[in-house]
């Protein structure tokens, strides 16, 4: 039942085989056999979710399900859900109850589905390996000694160890894909603006986009058709007509272009995840497919442009976290400047505090030409590059990550030789193009490899249609570390 | 490039946080670092290039000047660090 697609599990559910309460505790089993290892989970209440399960299940009973209904989900702990303790992995927040619901849970709500619990994460998702959290790290299912990545990495891990049907997370500069990489399991970060925004704990707004992560790619278009829609509580939605993620995914790949960016198969990439990868693109020739060599000249700049715009946001964003109206408080103060000091440093763990410092430099006066502004002028010949690629080719494919899992601890000084595990993906947020993640294969010490395919904007359900026919013709996705 | 301590004293009070000596040579230290590998940026000419602050090009959607927001003002301060009869408290600021 664990392995079940969602298809399948809505089809069990359907037939009476099993009720929602009866997954949904099944899941919860799982969470409290396993959980104390991974620590995939900030927060579980098994009262709520179960109260949930029996209202989907009488929704299933009355004929009124939809296909998520009665599914257990985890939710990323950056998305506000009403009464639930939502933290963003921070200390900040650590007795945080969220007074409304972000549109995703309401979407999640809608459709009936059971919310299983809250997932670990970085610290207000900044982080690549789930070490920044102030709730410890989580640990990958393939290898407990390995980071399964981040920011979402508690979402990685709980589908990877099947601690949920499926899960969501969010991706500012890689967060959805590298821990889907890391762990072997399917992501996707939709268009910047597909999803809203709002009750999803900001970090870089311009670059924040929430996603699904699961099983497959036919698991993630379903989440995906729950997840997005037009929502007029965030600026940036876009109001475009509902999409039905799921209507390519049986296109056959005939006649598909795929680009390879020579930049994404350099130096810095390893063996093994090479390997894996061109495999990949071979077993996509096999399908029909025809390869085309491409050039994405200023990807190696989205790197440093990153670490100026995302903390310049982050500083902004943050700002909100005074210790007046929510969040912690120091105990002891003198005046109103000591007690914002205070109650920040005591509130904020170490990545979180330096990437609010570097964003407080580059907006500082004097400086906010050289680097932000600059920043945002290499945004757009990172943007033109992938227009210019598009131009050659349907989908984009590379790696999603510059090796297989890490090992806890093994970048932990630092912070440079961690950003750069996200050298691959964080090109697609600035430019807001989708972009996912799929599993293709093992590297050294049998860890998961992931190959991203990147689209252009608005074609997700054809890169979920890339992703599921490789999925009918390879197994990678459907291995699991138990 | 390099941040002096004194940089790394102002950032930290500009963004309030704070922190003691130690923890500001540790920031000095891996920020300039850090600024290492952004100055990687300053070598690109982008003379005539338009910024991008925003993945779409869109102008900002406006809406009718109605109140669309309910009053749940206890709900709200039940979260708060400190509360009295509907008010935030924060130490005086105002003698």
């Amino acid at each position: 039942m664990i392995n079940f697609s969602l298809k399948q599990l809505s089809k069990q559910l359907a037939a009476k085989k099993i009720s929602s309460v009866e997954l949904t505790q099944l899941y919860l089993d799982r969470i409290a056999a396993h959980n104390p290892v991974y620590n995939a989970y900030i927060t579980v209440d098994a009262k709520t979710s179960l109260a949930q399960a029996v209202a989907a299940d009488a929704l299933i009973a009355s004929g009124g399900a939809q296909a998520l209904t009665g599914i257990p989900i985890a939710q990323k702990d950056i998305f506000c859900a009403k009464g639930w303790r939502t933290t963003c992995g921070s200390k900040m927040l650590g007795d945080f109850i969220a007074p409304y619901d972000a549109h995703v849970i309401e979407q999640f709500n809608k459709a009936g589905a059971v919310n299983l619990g809250k997932t670990n994460m970085d610290e207000f998702a900044m982080g690549s390996s789930n070490e920044t959290s102030y709730f410890g790290p989580v640990r990958n299912p393939w290898n407990q000694n390995a980071v399964p990545g981040g920011s979402s990495g508690g979402a990685a891990s709980a589908v990877a160890a099947r601690l949920c049907a499926a899960a969501t997370g969010t991706d500012t500069g890689g967060s959805i894909r590298q821990p889907a990489a890391l762990c072997g399991i399917t992501g996707i970060k939709p268009t910047y603006g597909t999803v809203s925004r709002y009750g999803m704990i900001a970090f870089a707004s311009s670059l924040d986009q929430a996603g699904p992560m699961a099983k497959s790619a036919e698991d993630c278009a379903l989440m995906l058709n729950v997840m997005t829609g037009f929502d007029c509580r965030d600026s940036t939605s876009l109001q475009r007509e509902v999409e039905d993620y799921t209507r390519h995914l049986n296109q056959p790949l005939s006649g598909l272009r795929i680009g390879l960016p020579v930049e994404f198969f350099a130096e810095g990439l390893s063996d093994d995840v090479a390997a894996r990868v061109q495999e990949a693109i071979a077993q996509y020739q096999k399908l029909g497919a025809t390869v085309v060599d491409i050039s994405l000249p200023n990807s190696k700049l989205a790197v440093p442009v990153y670490y100026v715009l995302a903390p310049a946001e982050a500083s902004s964003n943050l700002s909100r976290f005074d210790g007046v109206r929510y969040g912690h408080r120091a105990a002891e103060y003198t005046d109103l400047a000591d007690m914002y000091e205070k109650s920040r440093a005591e509130g904020f763990g170490a990545e979180v505090k330096r990437r609010i410092m570097m964003g407080t430099y580059v907006l500082s006066h004097g400086y906010y030409d050289a680097y932000y502004l600059q920043a945002q002028k290499i945004r757009r010949l990172i943007a033109q590059d992938f227009a210019d690629a598009f131009k050659l080719c349907d989908v984009i494919m590379g790696p999603t990550s510059p090796s297989t899992a890490f090992n806890l601890g093994e970048k932990g000084d630092d912070p440079v030789q961690m950003y750069l595990s996200d050298i691959y993906t964080i090109a697609v947020n600035l430019a807001g193009l989708p972009g996912m993640s799929i599993p293709c294969g093992f590297g050294h010490n049998n860890m998961p490899t992931g190959l991203q395919i990147i689209g252009n904007y608005f074609d997700e359900a054809r890169m979920l249609n890339v992703a599921h026919q490789y999925q009918l013709a390879t197994d990678w996705h459907s291995r699991a570390p138990l | 490039m390099s941040l002096s301590t004194a940089d790394v004293q102002k950032v930290a009070r500009l963004a309030r946080l704070a922190m003691n000596d130690t923890e500001i040579e540790a920031a000095r230290a891996q920020l300039s670092g850090i600024f290492e590998l952004i100055a990687q940026m300053q070598a690109v000419d982008t003379a005539g290039i338009e910024p991008m602050s925003h993945a779409q090009d869109l102008s900002q959607r406006l809406r009718e000047d109605n109140v669309t927001e309910t009053n749940q003002r206890e709900l709200f301060q039940s979260i708060a660090p400190q509360v009295e009869s509907g008010l935030y408290l924060v130490p005086q600021v105002i003698e």
